[in-house]
Parts: structure tokens; sequence; C-alpha cells
């Protein structure tokens, strides 16, 4: 049983859960051929496509429409494809990762989605080329990410670097550069971000969405950043934010709070864990795998006082959720409706700094709905929350109203399949077991048989005690 | 013990005593004793999407206005006049009449330094009350809930949101406000599933101590339970009597006036109406919206006076972010900066216009310049209306106004 609650700690971490054919080939390997078997699934990197690259970007609609080569219509109709196509991408990604495939790559795109959180709505070109990014180096090497993240125009236009110019500075890029995606607050000083928001002018893109160089707003001179002189060039900045060590301690630090706990108190073991950790990040000129492999193989990443200790996010819920039971949606609108109803919509993260995550998770309304899911999805129950409008006319189809919303298929022989051999009187508890990461108490044991006394069909048992088992608070930790 | 632990063990163990009975009759006696905000009610209503504020407090006198908004501009004879250079847009008669009774105060050029026209950004700012360029996990009205969390006053229904979700603006680091779109809906949902007996259920002792998430869990699971059951039994008894427009922004006033008449307790209600993002062909719509608008504002105001609660209850509307001042080419306009901002209620040094109209002669590219940081009407709001600290809620010292 232990062996079994183990490797399913590791699935949710490293992944979206496994399914219980997958527990159970997993269960009795040892954690290192477990994890290689993890990389290994995760090695290929195919890209999300739903942009061939050809679909204009708004501003050059809005352009073509001034030249009358468009008429309005057209000019709405297109700038609304861009955000399906969007809308679309954010549908994909959800089904790779509730997919079971190359799960390891997706949940970490997930943890650099928060990381290097972007919006833009209305290039989806961009937005396609930002996630396949973040998918693409989710494994590899931290440098290279920065970089790529860095020049990829979704970001230079979130972070409005495209109006950073010399004689005129912006400085919104190199301060999140450093306040968020390296060194975290209290290790740079205002003037070193004035300094590299000057190295960084010049950095932008084209209509085509290709990163350029525009040499001739670039700010030549000498700047002074962390006390090293030079004419830094944006390049200069990301390697002189990767020679400081608080870089691997801020981004190591963030890491442990997703994979282990994010409860980081006084407790010193953990303050002596991530030091170690960022030490060795640091070493390996920040090699992400090396550092992914090092915590799934410590004995500690197994201490029960860290099993079930995070709250799911929105994603993590119902990736999990779909990948457990083989669940495929007939329509995209659940999977936008869940994620707006919990408040994790995909591609469009609350803000630069990303969702705060643990216990902002929750609240009374939230905590309500995630109970109330498994019930929408598996029994076909009732819709009646409906999430907020945030306001912008242009991410309203989002919200668009749905009937028979969470139209289905489940795939229960296969899940039915994987308990065949399980006794009745077990049947509760291997369950529980395989859904939960602590055992159940007496009286939610109790609660949960008063609930199957009907039930003659076994599959219908497992169906119901399946749906309560899914229902409780204890189904939102993993 | 540590501070953490002692923090994590207490509130374990409001898990097993915060059962019903109990819970309610602290709540009964408290009630009587009252506590910091007792009897005075904030009510606030977002408008989402940027409300143009030119359009709906209009500088009829101003040139530039006419000139910058050929096709949207509201002719001077159209406008409801309050002072010799502003008036309301025609759709506000309704919001007019209680500015004529001294109810309505009016705030121009609110804003913050270095303003964002993101929605979802410029929401956040307003909603979390940072500055610009910092990003906090908490809202304005959460910290409220938490630097107020005391004995039986610590509950998620000092701060109501009538809605089905909860905005960050009510989500505080210890406590969060609570989410209802009615009672009986709320109610309903707690008796569903295995919501109730879930409730009651206690979680095994020893994981929760090692796993202060499942305490987490099934406290708030626990408090949400009784937060419906309680506010449920209360508002039954009382049914408005005042007839309300049939807009959804009617029907959740009107669920204010309800709970407010019956007693529950709540210092804060907020509620929020979207459509405001008007890019194209804005008159028609925006003036539906403010017709919409004023006609709720004016039942619920009409409500409380034959309740005798017009005096305790302050009404705040706000919107992200105003809009620019040049219209554009689809008879719409775009995203803007300062704006105006609406107090409403009995409670007020007697209605007006606070201060004066925009500056169209100094914008910032084509935007307005804010001369009142909105902070400035939630530190007046926290200490002169619910009389609380509010440098514990917004973290520094703003100015407050002679608004109350």
């Amino acid at each position: 049983m232990k062996e079994q609650v183990n490797k399913q700690h590791l699935f949710w971490r490293a992944g979206f859960g496994a399914n219980p054919h997958q527990l159970r080939e997993a269960e009795h390997q040892s954690v290192r051929k477990v994890v290689r078997a993890l990389f290994t699934d995760s090695r290929d990197f195919v890209p999300l496509t739903v942009a061939d690259g050809d679909q204009p970007a708004k501003k050059e609609l809005k352009g073509l429409f001034k030249e009358g080569k468009l008429d309005r219509d057209t000019l709405k109709d297109r700038i609304r494809e861009n955000r399906e196509s969007i809308r679309d991408l954010n549908v994909q990604w959800m089904q790779q990762m509730a997919s079971g495939r190359g799960a390891l790559r997706e949940k970490m795109a997930l943890f650099w989605h928060g990381h290097f959180a972007c919006r833009n709505q209305n290039n989806v070109g961009m937005v396609q080329q930002y996630v396949n990014l973040l998918r693409e180096h989710a494994l590899g090497n931290f440098g290279d990410l920065l970089m790529a993240v860095s020049k990829s125009p979704a970001m230079l236009q979130f972070l409005n670097n495209q109006q950073n110019r010399k004689n005129a500075p912006n400085e919104n890029f190199a301060r999140e550069v450093m306040e968020l995606f390296t060194l975290g607050r209290a290790n740079y000083t205002e003037h070193d971000i004035k300094e590299a928001a000057r190295a960084f002018t010049g950095w932008g893109f084209n209509p085509q969405g290709e990163f350029v160089f525009r040499r001739n707003v670039h700010d030549e001179g000498e700047k002074t950043v962390f006390g090293k002189a030079g004419a830094f060039q944006g390049e200069d900045i990301i390697r002189l934010l990767l020679e400081r060590k608080e870089t691997a301690t801020f981004v190591t630090t963030k890491l442990y709070r997703f994979l282990v706990t994010d409860e980081i108190t006084d407790n010193l073991t953990d303050h002596q864990r991530i030091t170690q950790l960022s030490d060795q990040f640091y070493r390996s000129n920040y090699d992400i795998a090396n550092l992914l492999e090092t915590i799934f193989t410590s004995d500690w990443f197994y201490d029960p006082k860290y099993v079930g200790a995070r709250i799911k996010s929105p994603v993590e819920l119902l990736a999990g959720m779909q990948h457990s039971l083989g669940i495929q949606f007939e329509q995209k609108q659940p999977v936008l409706y869940v994620q707006r109803t919990l408040g994790q919509v995909l591609l469009y993260p609350p803000n630069v700094a990303g969702w705060p995550g643990g216990r902002n998770w929750i609240d009374s309304s939230s905590l309500l709905f995630r109970m109330k899911l498994p019930d929408l999805i598996l029994k076909a129950g009732e819709v009646t929350v409906k999430p907020k409008d945030d306001g912008d006319v242009n991410t309203e189809l989002l919200a668009r109203k749905v009937n028979r919303l969470f139209a289905s298929q489940v795939d229960w022989t296969n899940f039915e399949n994987a308990f065949r051999k399980v006794s009745e009187e077990r049947l509760v508890d291997e369950l529980a077991l395989y859904f939960l990461p602590q055992p159940l108490t007496a009286p939610q044991r109790t609660l949960l048989l008063s609930k199957v006394t009907k039930e003659r069909l076994r599959s219908e048992k497992i169906r119901n005690l399946t749906t309560a088992i899914l229902s409780l608070p204890e189904y939102q930790l993993c | 013990m540590k501070r953490r632990d002692f923090v994590r063990n207490s509130a374990l163990g409001t898990v097993g005593t915060l059962l019903i009975p109990h819970f309610l009759k602290a709540y009964e006696t408290h009630s009587l004793t009252g506590g910091p905000s007792a009897g005075k009610t904030l009510v606030i209503v977002q408008l989402s999407g940027g409300n143009d504020g030119l359009n709906t407090v209009v500088p009829f006198r101003n040139d530039i206005y006419y000139r910058e908004r050929p096709t949207i501009g509201i002719a001077p004879d159209k406008v409801l006049k309050l002072n010799d250079e502003i008036g309301f847009n025609p759709a506000l008669e309704a919001l007019k009449g209680l500015y004529d009774d001294g109810l309505v105060t009016v705030v121009n050029n609110v804003g913050y330094p270095n303003p964002d026209r993101s929605h979802f950004r410029s929401m956040d700012i307003w909603q979390t009350a940072s500055d610009s360029d910092k990003y906090l996990t908490t809202g304005w009205l959460g910290r409220y809930l938490d630097a107020n969390c005391h004995g039986s006053d610590c509950v998620a229904h000092r701060a109501i949101e009538v809605d089905d979700t909860l905005s960050l603006a009510l989500k505080g680091q210890e406590l969060n406000g609570l989410a209802l779109l009615d009672p009986k809906k709320l109610y309903n949902q707690t008796r569903s599933g295995l919501v109730t007996e879930l409730a009651h259920l206690k979680p095994d002792a020893r994981l929760a101590a090692a796993n202060p998430n499942i305490s987490y869990l099934y406290k708030t699971l626990a408090e949400t339970a009784s937060s419906a059951e309680f506010i449920y039994d209360k508002s039954k008894v009382n049914r408005s009597q005042t007839v309300y427009p049939a807009s959804e922004l009617g029907n959740r006033l009107k669920t204010v006036s309800e709970l407010i008449t019956s007693g529950v307790n709540t210092n804060v209600y907020y509620i929020s109406i979207s459509g405001f993002d008007t890019h194209i062909n804005q008159p028609g719509q925006q003036e539906r919206l403010l017709r919409q608008y004023a006609e709720a504002v004016a039942a619920f105001t009409k409500d409380l006076k034959s309740t005798g609660k017009l005096n305790d209850v302050l009404l705040m509307t706000f919107s992200e972010f105003g809009r620019r001042v040049k219209q554009n080419a689809s008879n719409g306009t775009d995203h803007g900066t300062a704006n105006n901002l609406f107090l409403i209620g009995g409670g007020l040094t007697p209605g007006k216009v606070f201060n004066e109209a925009p500056n169209l002669t100094n914008l910032d590219e084509g935007n307005l310049k804010y001369s009142v940081d909105f902070r400035s009407i939630y530190a007046t709001l926290l200490r002169d209306w619910l009389k609380v600290d509010d440098v514990a809620v917004l973290g520094r010292k703003f100015e407050t106004l002679s608004f109350v």
C-alpha cells in the first residue's frame, strides 16, 4: 500500500496522476526506474498547432481595415477568429495534459507558464509560439528558456518592450525579468533596472511575429548593472542575471513550492534542502531535468508530510480527473467553463506574477463547486453556477452558455477492469486508495457506503462510489 | 509553541467547535453588543469593462469634449445639469432625482499613478489596492476581514459578494468573504450531495495536524455550511416591499436590501455588472446600462428609506478605468485612465460634486490625469464609515476625504 501511495504521489507531482493501469505497473518498480520512464515518456517535444502562422494580428487587421482592404464585418470576424484560436490552443493543451502522454513535460510547462506568466489576446501566432517554447524548454536549460521567453514577441508585447527605445526607455520588462523571472525582490536596485532597461532597448518584434533587434532605437552607451560596466545589450543582461546565485535560489524555491510543499515555514530542513538544491542547480548551469531528478529520487520527497500536502490547481484537478477516468468532453466549453469558474484560465494568467496558488484557490464558492464537479462530469448534473464576466468584451466567448455543457464520454469499462479482482468488501477502500492521498477515515467510509446501498450492479456501485470519493475535500489535495 | 503552530492548532480546534448551535448562539449575543463597523454597511457596485466617465458625467461646457467626440458627444440641452460645468447622461434620470435630494456625491478624476489600460490588470489594482507595479494576492476587503477578525466577528459573511464566485477584492490572508447569488441557492448547494454530512465530519486528527490544508478545507466547508444556514434562516423572514427593476443589478440590490433588514451583521456587500467595454457603437449600449444602473439604485435607495436604513448604508460605484477623451472610428471609445466615481447614501455630508471637473487640456497621451487616488476613497470608507484602521488594511496612510 505504501508503494502505491508513494508512486501516486510521484505521478501527481510530476504530472497529473496515473490511471489505475499505469499505477499498477509502476507499483513494484523502483522509484529510479519510474522516474526514468517519466523522462523517457517526455523526451519528445511536439508543438501544439492551431495557427499556421498566416493569421494576421489584430493590429495588422486594423491597418488593412483603415486602408479599405477589409470591411468592418470581416475585420470583426477575423479578430474573433484569432481569439477563438487562442481558446482552441487552451483546449488542445488541456487535452495534452489530460492524455497522460509526456506528463512531466506538460506539468513543467504549466509551472513555467505561471512563472513566465503572459497574456496576449490578439495574436494567436505569438501565443502559440510562447506556449510551445515553454513546452520545448520545460525540461531543458533554464538559461535557454529565459532567453527564449525574453525574446518571444508575446512577452515583449505584454511587458511593453516594443516601446522601449533609446531616450524613451520603458522599464517594464527590465523590472519584471529581475523581480519575477530571476532574482526576486530585494536582490537588485532601481538603478539596476534603469540601466538594464537601456540594454533592452531595441528588442522587439516584426509584424510576422518574429524577434527583431532594432539597432536604430538601441541605446549603445555604457550601462552599469550589478556593479559591472559595459556597453551591454539584452543578451548581456540575461547572462549577468544567470551569473547571480540568487537566480538559482529564487527559481529553485519556487519549484520546491510547486513540487514538494507550498507551506515553506521556518522549518530549517526545507531551507537547508532548498540551499542544497539551488547549489546543484547553479553548478549544473541551470539543468532543469537534473534538478527534477534529484528531487523525485530523494527519500525526503516521499515523507508522508508532503504526500497530499498541496492543493490542486483547477487545471491539475480537471486534467487529473480526466486522465484517471479517460474522460473526453464532446465540446470545448466544459474545459473553459471549469477554468473560468475556478479561476485558472490557461493563457490568461491574472498578471505577470502568475497564479498565487495554494490556499488562494479555495474559498466557500470554489470549494462547493469543486465538490460538485464530479457530479457535473460523471452524472450530467445540473449546472447552476455562472462564472463572472470580466468586463472585457473580447473574452465573452469564453463564457458562452451551452446546453448539455458537460456531455462527455467516460471510459468506465477500462477503469472498472482495473478493479475487477478487488473484493466487494474492499472496493471502497481500494477506490479511495487510488484517488486520495490518504486512506478513508472510519466515518468517511461509513458515509460513502451509506450512499451505495441500493446499487445492485457492481459497475453502478463503482461509478457512484467514484463520484462520491471525488467529491471529498481530500480529493482537492495531491 | 510557535505562533504558526498555535494558529494551526486553534484553526483545527474550530472545526469541531464551529458546529451550528454554538456558533449561532455566539452570533446572536454578539449582534447586541456590536463591534467595529457596527450598524454601518458599505455596498460596492463594480462596473466591469471600463465605463466611459465622460459620457456618464458630461462636461457640457467644454469645447474640447465636443470636438473630440463629434458623433457620440451628448448635446448640452440633453444633459441633466449638476452645476455650471457638468451634468449626468440623460439615462441617469433616476440618479439625478437622488442627487437633487442630496444623496449622491460625484468624485471626479479618480485614478492611480502609472495607470494600466488592461481590464484585468487595472481591475486587479482596484481590487487589491496595490501600486501599479506591485502584485498582491489579497483584496482590500479581504484584508478588512483579516484586520477585524476577532472571535465571533471572524466569519466569512461579514463581507458578501452577491454572485456565484468570489472576487479577489474579498479574499484575505486568513479569511475570505462569502459569495452567494441568493441565500436559498447557497443553502441548497450546501444541502446537496455529501456537503452537509462532510461539513459535520471531522478530518482525521492526526492527518489534519500533519497536513494543515486538510483542516483548512474542512474548516472552510464547515463555515460555509453554517454561514449558509444562518443567512438563509435569517433572510427568510424579510421580503422587500419595494418594486425593483427586473435587471440583474436590480435583483442583486434587492437581495442586499433583504439581507440588511434581516440583521445578518454583514458590513460589506459587493456586486459587479459588466458590459461597459464599449469600443463599438457606444451610445445605445451605455445608455441602456446606465439606465438600468440608475433605476436599480433608485429602487434600492427608496427601499432603504422605507426600512429606515438609508443613513446607515453607503453605496460606492466605480469602474476599473475611464475611456480616452477622443472617440474612435467605430462610434465607441478605447481604454483610458482616470474616471469619476459615485457615492450614494443618506450618511454623506450633503451630496454634491466633490471636486473639480476633468481637465481636457492637460492630458497624458490623450488620457485624463488623476487627482484623487482611489485608495484615498478606500481609506475614507474604512476609517470614517466602517470605523476601522485604514492603515492596517491599505498598508500605508492615504489622505482621507471629507465626504462622510
